[in-house]
């Protein structure tokens, strides 16, 4: 019976996936996921202490339901970080629990493997996790460290988990422990800003992986399963960020420490550049008939969605035609921005990726970018000394004009001179993106 | 050193009998995957990762077990622990995605 249930959960969670393909099907996709985890549950009480595990059941849960509840759509990414982490250490937990409960049995070198190399998965998720999830807070901007550094204490835990592997004692779990704990850190903590999409994403795949390693240790199919599921998602996500970075995975993880220690390039400290005030963007908008918004970060910090979105239809109500174009890696998390704009109402339909709506800034007349510095940066396609060259672009410079909403004339997160603030078509509006759209919006 | 030979023969051994199930499961699973998360549309990659987060603390069950096994309290504790975390998760998981998901739906 149990085993018919947990295949069921495992189904499952597939369809729960598989639902995710529309917007339509979306919310069944959801709940095909609560149904399989509590298929899951149920046959785990079985025989199990039932009492102790509902009550911590119901104290995660009611932490896990106010949070989920109170967090803005704004911080999402940062709690998923979190979350991840929490993932990895309980996957740290369950296999120590394993080692101590089979202590007296003994521990054969298979199922010693699985502990080991479960542990360290879990255990680089975890704390990887906790520095993302700092980083995302904007608590902590990190440090440049060595690549050797980082090398060695990957050998020293390939060597713990082989010294595990043979004595299986608890000297060598916890150092092994103990280190990837450490390489977890020093693994994130040099990773740039611009660069969070993939580590989040990143994190998202280790922490499948960790749960496909208790499913080992526990020879489990439906944690096996589902921990395949989630490390290959994650594992695409982060494939599909990096494309959209022009960067390779290992020059995301491994050189990335260049990013913080490299500064802005500020070559042009004095160039002069055409600035406006939100009546003179409500002109050019009035008198547009075709508006693409591109949103980026500053969206997202300054919560300006809904008021882009009051812009939006005030524009529609003249005629104008109005589209969102969004970059897979605007803002901190992949498809970050879509959840910004839906929870602002802009119609599912109104929204392109950048494959799609690339062909139409030539032809559109204003182009409204808020906050969305690196990925409308033209030097990516022209200036083959940046550091952002190859990464693929929402050509805004193609626009007849464009509005630039920006907080300040500085850099954006990966610190490279954006050209197109100094273009003869360019306008600046500087200042907080929610406060110059509501003064748009005021003026239109 | 002379136990190593027979510890090796034991773990290929073994790898072939038990593990060989799990690996098989574990590799199909992958492909499974890999094809159900490329279909995903790239508006809802947000609601896809909460919704893996949430899914993959099915490890929860894994802490289940071990707070029932009576042989030591440090195991209890561990176990009880785990439970709490990955509670968190599959509540604030599934939630924050059923909130994403209806703003997609309005």
């Amino acid at each position: 019976m149990g085993e018919i249930l947990n295949l069921m959960s495992a189904v499952c969670f597939i369809l729960s996936l598989k639902n995710l393909s529309s917007a339509a099907t979306s919310i069944r996709g959801n709940l095909y996921g609560i149904i399989g985890m509590a298929f899951a549950v149920c046959v785990a009480f079985v025989g199990n202490n039932f009492s102790l595990s509902f009550i911590a059941i119901v104290i995660g849960g009611a932490i896990g339901i106010y949070v989920a509840r109170k967090i803005s759509m704004t911080q999402l990414p940062e709690m998923v970080a979190c979350f991840h982490s929490l993932v990895g250490l309980s996957a740290v937990l369950i296999d120590c629990a394993t080692f101590l409960s089979a202590d007296s049995k003994g521990i054969d070198t298979i199922t010693a493997l699985e502990i080991a190399l479960g542990t360290f998965i879990g255990a680089i998720t975890f704390t990887g996790s906790l520095i993302a999830f700092l980083k995302l807070r904007g608590s902590y901007r990190g440090h440049a460290i060595p690549l050797y550094f980082n090398m060695g204490i990957a050998v020293v835990n390939a060597l713990l988990i082989i010294a595990f592997c043979y004595s299986a004692n608890s000297v060598s779990l916890s150092l092994l422990i103990l280190f990837s704990l450490l390489l977890g850190l020093t693994l994130i903590v040099p990773v740039g800003g611009a660069d969070m999409p993939v580590i989040v994403s990143m994190l998202n795949s280790y922490s499948g992986w960790a749960a496909s390693g208790i499913g080992f240790t526990l020879s489990n199919d439906l944690l096996i399963i589902t921990g395949a599921i989630v490390g290959a998602s994650g594992a695409i996500l982060s494939y599909i960020m990096c494309k959209g970075m022009n960067r390779s995975l290992i020059d995301v993880i491994f050189a990335s420490g260049n990013n913080i220690s490299a500064s802005a390039q500020t070559k042009n400290k004095n160039r002069s550049f055409k600035s406006g005030a939100a009546e003179d963007a409500a002109f050019l908008l009035k008198n547009a008939s075709s508006v693409i918004i591109v949103p980026g970060y500053g969206m997202a910090t300054s919560q300006a969605q809904h008021a882009l979105k009051e812009m939006g239809d005030l524009l529609k109500k003249n005629g104008t035609s109005v589209k969102y174009a969004i970059h897979p890696v605007a803002g901190r998390m992949p498809g970050h921005m879509n959840v910004l704009l839906a929870e602002a109402n802009v119609p599912y339909e109104d929204v392109f990726e950048l494959d799609d709506i690339n062909s139409s800034f030539a032809a559109c007349d204003v182009a409204y970018v808020v906050g969305a510095n690196d990925v409308t940066n033209p030097a990516a396609k022209d200036d083959p000394s940046s550091s952002i060259y190859g990464m693929p672009i929402l050509e805004v410079n193609k626009a007849r004009t464009v509005i630039f909403l920006k907080r300040s004339m500085g850099t954006g997160y990966a610190g490279v001179e954006n050209e197109l603030f100094f273009a003869p078509n360019t306008m600046m509006l500087l200042g907080d993106a929610k406060k110059m759209t509501e003064e748009v919006v005021r003026a239109l | 050193m002379q136990d190593m030979f027979p510890k090796m023969c034991d773990f290929f051994a073994g790898l072939s009998s038990v593990n060989l199930h799990s690996m098989t499961v574990f590799i199909l699973a992958c492909f499974v995957g890999y094809y159900v998360v490329w279909k995903v549309t790239p508006a809802l990659h947000a609601p896809l990762m909460s919704v893996t987060n949430a899914i993959s603390s099915v490890i929860i069950i894994g802490a289940i077990s071990a707070v029932s096994i009576q042989l030591n309290s440090y195991v209890t504790v561990l176990g009880f622990l785990g439970i709490v975390l990955l509670s968190i998760n599959i509540f604030g998981g599934f939630v924050v995605t059923y909130r994403m998901l209806k703003m997609f739906k309005k």
